[in-house]
């Protein structure tokens, strides 16, 4: 019990001080493979005490929302954060961290950011919420069908079961695990708005979908905002991790040892998947918004794939 | 009879006969006495207090054993007959509580309501506890008939328009539909079993082409009064022509009556020899009216029109429930089949609950701020607060967040599909895989609609004079609208509980027993592989929402400077534009564009059209978009037509001689007795 506990105190302080840093380390290697110097991968968190610092503007028509959204949001991606398990399993949440819970939270999130767009009644805000709605119609099934996937393999959804059964790798290379994999990752791309569905460094309006809803968002306000998408990459990444690499990860009751070990692969897993989000970053274009639907449709056909071939794998066994 | 039905006559029966008695007195009473004024605040008030009885009766009912009772009255040889089991009593729980909201909020304006309405609401009321409350299939066609007629009238109150008049014709054309195939069902189920009563029906499973008919008779006859896709047309029609709390009761209660039949007739009477297609039909039927209707909803403009689409997509959700738990209890895995049961059942109280306020929050906003239309709403949460934030919490639900109530439901659904994945033949298994994928579509779209509904209503500016001159709702209308937002809280909060209270109702649908799945905090389906623990997520997040502003309030001290919005550096408001150009903030149809181009176009058959005038024309360009159910082209176009050929048939009928027309009713009676004859045989 004081284990779990204190492995899921490490995990919270871990993912929520990462966070920014990560980002950082994606600016950084971007920048680096395109040819430029790049800032140092402290700068988010340098920028997020600027934030803070500043005074808040907000719009004569906009409401409580605008103030209270980012909260929400910022909550929401951090309970998803406690659930997912990093360096080391059979944390505090463990029984709990069912990979639906976790969809919906981040749909929470997602909420409270497309509300925040349209409070203050401008036209970009409401373009990119609508966007934004609109592209989770179509990441949530396919986030399902790997959540179906995985429940078929590992025999439940819960996050510490399939890292569990993933990681004791009695399931083998199989070929749904890699269409799976690649249906997530697409989810991922889609859900954090990189690129190709977004670009998160973008100031033309017309392209943009989540830095359109935070054109009016300002100060602590801009800082939370800036922090959710933060977390919520950092989030994705070690999901991904943790459903599709679980190795090193310290099994449930394991000592420091193992907790340091784990920790030791977690960083080195994140620091893999930044340089790998990088690279795939630079190396492809934005696609056009209404090309989107189909990027996502082909993760949806991915998922289904993948659950076609585990149907026809247990059945054959 | 009353050996094999009567259990224990002293508990609350007699008193919901009472109940139903007086709702029906009522309405003939309400439509003599509708011009006084003081009627119709009686009739709401006697409406609070049947309601309050039938939730309270039904947590009696929930709790305790089964009861029944035979009535004096009733065709020769076959007595009325009243049973209030569990199954009964959870919807019983449902119509009491939706009941009760939409009764509060009839007081508000009850002294200005039409004698139909004043008439109707009590009779409607009655209609649907009779239905809940049958013992044998003569009542329960007598109570499904009179909900029917109640909210036809009810739906017909705005006969001024056509649109009104219209929607009331077709739903009269759909109520007839339902009500022609229940009672063909009825009457086929009864010829095998010797007998109308539940427990002679029970007592022999329909087999062979009876189940057939019978399962296609319910689902067609029962699952159009759902809203069940293809039969669905009425609903986004009906519901809101119907006044404010009408719609309410009939999106949260009469749509359930719906369910509670299919349960009661395709789950619990037809027992547990039936095989594994027993249940594919609802949750192909479902599944579709789940993406259909959330679809709709996410591109209708009316703000009652997405609420009722949202409806038949909730519907949809708990039909396939069943389906599945019909499936589950085939393919002899129990604990699934209740817990699929247990989804179903729980998703219809939070369905009730979310759906009544979001329509009593849609009568609000149209009384306070005068129009239903998403393009002259906006900024409301301003004027309307109160409602404003009962509405999104309502609307919260709606979207399936966690941890408010419409999160519970789907999820219990989701995880008996991820633990079921291995029923039958691999057609299945692959429909049940994209039952998956439908239904977290269902749930993503649903979430764009509730987003888009709220957004547009209550935020940004107004995009009226009205809506910027909006008023605050009565305070009945707010007591309303807060019940039904606490009561949705309280649900998501407790599910666990909630369905140790359905355990009766879920053995009686299926008997099967949801067991050790269902924990005081957590819903742990499968024997605890997963759980979802609601008050664990609440506290978490209140406590992450807690911390945050406590830690940003010392870091971040600076007040909010409020200015006029920045819009990308657009000017400020002139004088004669108080609230910005208006065209500067999405509309209805451009926040539905991007799904309306993504899945409008195969679903919906959606078009955009671009106009643009010839260089030089001062004309403006126009840019048309639209959408059509699929469902007017493809099934009740060809119906039209076919009436039309028939009758057109039916004409030469006129020029027969005397002889001909003489011969053909002997012709008719010589059929009719070779019928009987082989019938008796």
């Amino acid at each position: 019990m004081f284990a779990a506990l204190l492995t899921q105190a490490i995990h919270a302080v871990l993912l929520l001080a990462l966070a920014p840093l990560l980002v950082g380390v994606v600016r950084w290697l971007k920048a680096r493979l395109l040819g430029r110097r790049g800032a140092s991968p402290l700068q988010p968190w340098r920028d997020l005490r600027k934030l803070l610092l500043k005074r808040p503007v907000v719009a004569e028509s906009a409401s409580v929302i605008t103030v209270a959204a980012p909260y929400v949001a910022v909550a929401a991606t951090v309970v998803a954060a406690l659930l997912v398990p990093s360096f080391t399993r059979g944390m505090a949440t463990a029984p709990v961290a069912d990979l639906l819970v976790l969809a919906g939270c981040l749909t929470l999130a997602r909420g409270a950011l497309a509300l925040a767009g349209m409070d203050a009644g401008t036209a970009f805000g409401g373009l990119g919420a609508s966007r934004e709605m609109a592209f989770a119609a179509l990441a949530e099934p396919a986030l399902l069908l790997v959540a179906l996937c995985c429940a078929i393999l590992a025999g439940s959804s819960n996050l510490d079961a399939i890292a569990g059964a993933f990681a004791e790798g009695l399931l083998g290379i199989r070929i749904s695990l890699a269409l799976a994999l690649a249906a997530l990752a697409a989810v991922a791309v889609a859900e954090n708005g990189r690129i190709p569905v977004d670009n998160p460094a973008t100031h033309l309006e017309l392209t943009m979908v989540h830095e359109a809803m935070l054109l009016e968002a300002s100060g602590r306000h801009l800082a939370l905002w800036e922090y959710q998408s933060a977390l919520s990459l950092t989030l994705w990444l070690s999901l991904l991790a943790a459903i599709f690499a679980p190795f090193g990860m310290a099994p449930a009751g394991a000592g420091p040892l193992g907790w340091i070990l784990g920790l030791v692969a977690f960083a080195a897993k994140m620091g893999a998947l930044a340089l790998v989000l990088a690279v795939f970053e630079s190396a492809i274009a934005k696609m056009r918004v209404f090309r989107v639907p189909e990027f996502l449709g082909a993760a949806l056909l991915l998922g289904l794939l993948g659950a076609l071939f585990l149907y026809v794998s247990t059945g054959l066994l | 009879m009353d050996d094999t039905l009567g259990r224990d006559a002293t508990a609350p029966l007699p008193v919901l006969i009472l109940l139903v008695c007086l709702l029906a007195l009522l309405g003939l009473a309400g439509l003599f006495g509708a011009l006084w004024a003081r009627m119709g605040r009686a009739v709401a008030v006697v409406c609070i207090a049947a309601s309050l009885g039938f939730a309270v009766a039904a947590v009696l009912g929930l709790v305790g054993a089964p009861t029944a009772m035979l009535l004096a009255i009733g065709p020769p040889g076959q007595g009325l007959s009243l049973v209030l089991d569990p199954l009964a009593a959870w919807f019983l729980l449902i119509l009491g509580l939706a009941g009760l909201a939409t009764s509060i909020y009839a007081l508000t304006d009850a002294a200005r309501a039409a004698p139909r309405v004043v008439a109707g609401f009590p009779l409607f009321l009655a209609g649907m506890a009779l239905t809940l409350l049958a013992g044998d299939g003569i009542t329960l066609l007598l109570g499904f008939e009179a909900m029917s007629f109640a909210s036809w009238a009810l739906v017909g109150y705005g006969h001024a328009e056509a649109a009104n008049r219209r929607a009331a014709r077709l739903y009269l054309c759909f109520a007839l539909l339902s009500g022609l195939c229940l009672a063909a069902a009825v009457a086929v189920w009864a010829a095998a079993a010797g007998g109308t009563g539940l427990e002679a029906l029970r007592a022999a499973p329909p087999e062979g082409w009876r189940a057939v008919a019978i399962l296609a008779l319910v689902v067609a006859g029962v699952g159009s009064k759902a809203g069940l896709v293809p039969l669905h047309a009425w609903l986004p029609l009906a519901h809101p022509a119907a006044p404010g709390h009408v719609s309410a009761l009939m999106s949260a209660a009469m749509v359930k009556v719906a369910v509670y039949v299919i349960a009661r007739l395709l789950l619990d009477c037809a027992g547990p020899a039936q095989p594994l297609w027993w249940g594919v039909p609802l949750l192909a039927l479902g599944a579709a009216s789940a993406v259909l209707g959330s679809l709709r909803a996410a591109l209708e403009e009316d703000t009652k029109v997405i609420l009722a689409c949202s409806t038949i997509e909730n519907l949809g959700l708990i039909l396939a429930a069943l389906g599945l738990a019909a499936i589950f209890r085939a393919a002899d895995l129990g604990a699934l089949a209740a817990l699929a049961t247990g989804a179903a059942l729980l998703h219809a109280l939070a369905h009730a609950m979310f759906k009544s306020g979001l329509f009593l929050a849609a009568a609000a906003v149209l009384t306070g701020a005068g129009s239903r239309r998403l393009d002259s709403l906006g900024g409301l949460i301003h004027a309307m607060p109160v409602t404003a934030a009962c509405a999104g919490v309502l609307a919260a639900a709606a979207a399936a967040l966690p941890p408010l109530s419409g999160f519970a439901g789907e999820w219990l659904l989701l995880q008996s599909l991820l633990a079921g994945w291995r029923i039958g033949p691999l057609p299945l298994q692959l429909g049940l895989a994209a039952a998956v994928a439908l239904f977290g579509l269902a749930g993503a779209l649903a979430a764009a609609a509730m987003v888009r509904l709220f957004g547009l209503v209550f935020l940004g500016r107004p995009r009226g004079p009205r809506a910027a001159a909006a008023r605050e709702a009565p305070v009945l209308a707010r007591a309303a609208l807060i019940g039904c937002a606490t009561l949705t809280v309280l649900i998501g909060l407790v599910p666990g509980p909630l369905l140790a209270l359905a355990e009766p109702a879920i053995h009686a649908a299926v008997r099967q027993t949801v067991g050790d799945q269902v924990g005081l905090f957590a819903l742990a389906p499968g024997g605890g592989a997963t759980a979802y623990a609601a008050p664990v997520v609440a506290v978490l997040l209140a406590l992450a929402i807690a911390v945050l502003a406590v830690w940003l309030r010392r870091r971040s001290p600076a007040e909010p400077a409020i200015v006029p919005a920045w819009a990308n550096g657009f000017i400020p408001p002139p004088p004669e534009l108080p609230f910005g150009d208006p065209l500067a903030q999405p509309s209805a149809a451009g926040f539905g564009q991007p799904l309306r181009r993504m899945l409008g176009a195969s679903l919906l058959g959606a078009q955009e059209q671009v106009t643009m005038p010839e260089p030089g024309d001062p004309a403006p360009a126009r840019l048309e978009a639209g959408f059509a159910d699929p469902v007017f082209a493809l099934l009740l176009a060809p119906l039209a037509g076919l009436r039309d050929w028939l009758a057109e048939r039916a004409e030469w009928l006129r020029d027969l001689s005397l002889r001909q027309c003489l011969s053909l009713s002997f012709g008719t009676l010589v059929a009719l007795l070779a019928l009987l004859a082989w019938l008796e045989a």
